[in-house]
């Protein structure tokens, strides 16, 4: 998850980074399952994994699009 | 040179504070007011098998009340910021790859159910409005990205999403009018604990809580799916 982290911070490509980012709540919806709380899990897991990364994706396309 | 040291001095000042913090660290071993209230009186006030949820909905259902309406107003801000330049030509996408629309086919209606079922069984297991309404949201996504060419019909959209609001609202001045404050889920029969029409108005509510989330999340996406352009 940490190394996940890193690579979302520091990578130069800016998908790799929006997929590492995603990685990194998939690790942390374990973690809170682990930590008993299945609530925040599912949330996690399906706001944060899921649709922030193709929210981040389209938003990503826009922009680049706009610049070139 | 200065700067360097700015950056290592303030690292060292971190550590020392969250050493500090790490070290006298002791981790509670009961309760603390207002939380033991909610855990030892919660299920037999409220009837409600999770107790999560007779905290988020009914005790401090006013924030629920803000945060869903935090959320319309992104989804309103998405789609004026990109109604301005909404795409001008019909313009046709790639279409997505075999194995993705086989198995969205397979997928969306599943997902759909699932979302459905974790907001109307809020109340007996994990869950809820705001964990159903992205799911069904995300099951949007999958379809939004099997078939780019759907458009999804905003009028209806944003007439669930309405209805939903204002149900919710209506719901919590009941609770008003009928037992003991804005959102008091003791306006219906509390029922048997732990069946599916128990907890009195948390069912009710955790619909229109899901139905909203969903249709928020997905006119986000379709907004942002619409104004896409060819590669």
């Amino acid at each position: 998850m940490i190394l996940m982290a890193l690579v979302a911070v520091h990578h130069r490509s800016l998908k790799v980074a929006i997929i590492a980012s995603g990685i990194v709540s998939l690790f942390s919806s374990i973690l809170f399952l682990l930590l008993a709380a299945p609530d925040v899990a599912m949330t996690e897991a399906a706001i944060g994994s899921g649709l922030t990364t193709i929210i981040f994706f389209y938003v990503l396309n826009k922009i680049q699009k706009s610049n070139v | 040179m200065f700067k360097r040291l700015f950056i290592f001095v303030l690292l060292l000042g971190l550590g020392y504070i969250f050493f500090s913090l790490v070290e006298n660290y002791q981790g509670k071993t009961e309760l603390s007011g207002i939380g033991r209230y909610y855990a030892e009186r919660g299920a037999d006030e409220l009837g409600s098998a999770n107790l999560v949820t007779s905290v988020v909905v009914t005790y401090r259902g006013l924030d629920t009340l803000g945060e869903v309406s935090i959320l319309f107003l992104t989804a309103l801000i998405i789609g004026f910021v990109l109604s301005g330049k909404a795409a001008p030509e019909k313009h046709k996408f790639n279409p997505a790859s075999e194995i993705l629309t086989t198995a969205s086919k397979m997928m969306i209606p599943i997902v759909f159910m699932f979302g459905v079922y974790v907001f109307i069984n809020g109340h007996l297991s994990p869950g809820g409005g705001f964990q159903g309404g992205a799911i069904i949201a995300s099951g949007v996504a999958l379809l939004l990205l099997a078939q780019p060419d759907k458009k999804i019909n905003h009028t209806l959209i944003s007439f669930i999403e309405s209805i939903s609001g204002i149900g919710f609202v209506i719901v919590g001045i009941l609770g008003i009018l009928l037992a003991g404050g804005f959102l008091d889920n003791r306006i219906m029969e509390l029922g048997t604990f732990g069946h599916i029409l128990s907890a009195g108005s948390i069912p009710i509510i955790y619909i229109f809580v899901g139905l909203k989330v969903g249709s928020e999340l997905t006119s986000i996406l379709s907004n942002l799916q619409e104004t896409q352009t060819q590669e």
